[in-house]
């Protein structure tokens, strides 16, 4: 298989995948958009203006980048985790599986999926967010990579608990007890620089805090964290997690007998 | 000509130990209708997975039209259809999306998918249905949805995994119908199935697997013919009493119902005169099982006898 009908192949998962979060639109994209317009009055709206400015700006300002890259992260990782897991489950897998589509381009079409829900619920929630703030960029390349390379970082990952998750309560595990806490300390709502030394060295093994806060970059021009540090870390995760995801689709991890 | 299927010293043990096949041997001529029997855990199931790449071999080789496995893997891929035993696909997809997706995974533009796709799903009998959710069909559309599916890609040789379970006779015999005329235009059909019937109507050539071991690959002529034994059940036209001694080799099974062992050879007509001249008379006389499935269970048990 090469040429055309390896674009096909790839083609033909990708619109698979967008076809499947759009179908039930309810629970893929609409939560994440309620969610976050009640981060934005609770936070933004109520309690800010209390905080008053963080970094020079806003806090509205300040927090709008961390919560539309929250919502990109969380649901680039629930698409591919969910959609893998239930095609494990179904066995509709095996449909993939028994034809000619290698692995990487089954891993390709999972990410490219899980990243085209990210990046349309980022939008939703951005333009959610206008009715809140009034939204400036600063660098427009710097936010338009960090979004995308996050959103494929966190399908990445979402591939990998995906084909190690053995029920439905895997899937939901790492979201609840990893993601969610390391998005909340990885600096949405507050600048690293607030905390005491010790703090400020743990949040730094928060890898979501550097994607954070070059996202933060592209839109305020601010950032805790030099931005060749945020691009190397996101390169190494997806080089490592790429990796991590052939390896184990060759091996057929819980796919193949 | 190049076989369909080729498999040399076929070896698979599980993580926990056990050992599902023993190094079976098989070759499956291109055009052929083989069948692939044997008792459930066989290992039937497990070949077929290695064969289509869902279980991972432990030794031996597998080609496709003389493409390895190992080797050529997508141009075996593209030659090879399977219709699993389980149904395996998205219940919320509708048929039609089930197999234009399937095509896509095979590199198939989309407009020749489609026509593929209304082809096979209308000879099927499915195409009014294109649009519903597959979790809102019946079991044997479900199944023939697998077929319109695995034949998306026009494969040369075609694998189907007890394809007619838990489907009602009308549509088993469309099925087989369906079959015999994709096998006439050329696919290769590999079947294994438990309705010994159809396997013994459809199928030319047979093997028989039974503890991972093949214990038989032959004709289906030449197999019917090793049958040694048949069993026929005779309905008399009046209540029958207690067997005379010269009848010892008939069994009563109710007041007019009988049943006779006839040994390969053995002249029926023996078997008449000797119920004649006791004034019994035979209204009606049927097989008591099919013949194939007789020769199978005696082919599975001499098999299991010889291991112990």
């Amino acid at each position: 298989m090469n040429g055309r009908p390896l674009f096909v192949a790839f083609k033909t998962l990708l619109f698979k995948e967008v076809t499947r979060f759009t179908r039930i639109w309810q629970q893929t994209v609409l939560p994440p958009i309620i969610t976050t317009s009640l981060y934005f009055v609770i936070f933004g709206n109520l309690i800010g203006p209390r905080i008053g400015a963080m970094e020079g700006f806003d806090y509205m300002d300040f927090i709008v980048p961390g919560l539309i890259l929250m919502s990109v992260i969380t649901n680039s990782y629930a698409n591919v985790a969910s959609s893998f897991y239930s095609a494990k489950f179904q066995h509709s897998i095996e449909e993939i599986l028994v034809s000619p589509t290698p692995s990487w381009l089954i891993l390709a079409g999972y990410v490219g999926g899980g990243v085209a829900r990210g990046i349309l619920v980022g939008l939703a929630v951005t333009a959610v967010s206008l009715f809140f703030s009034e939204l400036q960029i600063h660098n427009v390349a710097v936010l338009c990579s960090v979004v995308v390379l996050t959103a494929v970082l966190f399908s990445l990952a979402g591939f990998t608990n995906g084909m190690l998750a053995t029920s439905f309560d895997d899937v939901s595990i790492v979201p609840t007890f990893v993601l969610t806490p390391l998005t909340y300390l990885g600096g949405i709502f507050y600048s690293v620089n607030m905390l005491p030394n010790f703090w400020q060295g743990v949040s730094h093994a928060n890898p979501i805090l550097y994607m954070i806060n070059a996202f933060r970059y592209g839109f305020l021009g601010i950032s805790d964290i030099p931005l060749g540090w945020s691009y190397l870390l996101i390169f190494g995760f997806i080089a490592a997690l790429s990796t991590v995801n052939l390896w184990l689709l060759a091996r057929g991890h819980g796919i193949r007998n | 000509m190049q076989p369909a299927l080729e498999i040399e010293g076929l070896k698979k043990t599980y993580a926990n130990g056990m050992t599902a096949l023993h190094g079976i041997d098989l070759k499956v001529d291109d055009g052929d209708f083989f069948a692939l029997l044997g008792p459930n855990g066989a290992g039937k199931s497990t070949a077929i997975g290695i064969i289509c790449s869902l279980v991972n071999k432990s030794a031996g080789r597998v080609r496709i039209y003389g493409n390895d496995i190992d080797v050529n893997f997508s141009r075996a891929k593209a030659c090879l259809g399977v219709v699993p035993q389980e149904f395996n696909f998205s219940i919320f997809e509708t048929p039609l999306q089930v197999v234009l997706n399937q095509a896509g995974y095979y590199g198939i533009d989309r407009a020749l998918a489609r026509k593929r796709a209304e082809k096979y799903l209308t000879q099927l009998g499915l195409w009014e249905k294109r649009r519903n959710q597959c979790r809102m069909l019946s079991g044997g559309m479900k199944r023939r949805l697998m077929i319109a599916r695995a034949l998306v890609h026009e494969p040369r040789l075609l694998i189907l995994d007890e394809p007619t379970a838990g489907v009602d006779i009308e549509i088993r015999h469309s099925m087989w119908a369906f079959l015999r005329k994709i096998n006439a235009e050329g696919t290769t059909i590999i079947l294994t199935t438990h309705y010994l019937e159809e396997a013994e109507s459809l199928c030319r050539n047979i093997a028989i697997i039974d503890h991972g071991r093949l214990i038989e690959n032959t004709t289906m002529k030449r197999l019917l013919r090793q049958l040694r034994r048949e069993t026929f059940i005779l309905d008399t036209d009046q209540p029958v009493g207690e067997l005379p001694p010269d009848l010892a080799a008939l069994r009563r099974i109710d007041d007019t119902t009988l049943e006779a062992d006839v040994e390969r050879g053995e002249n029926l007509g023996r078997i008449f005169t000797r119920l004649d001249a006791h004034g019994i008379v035979v209204t009606s006389m049927r097989n008591k099982s099919n013949r194939l499935e007789q020769l199978f269970i005696d082919l599975v048990k001499d098999g299991r006898e010889a291991r112990q």
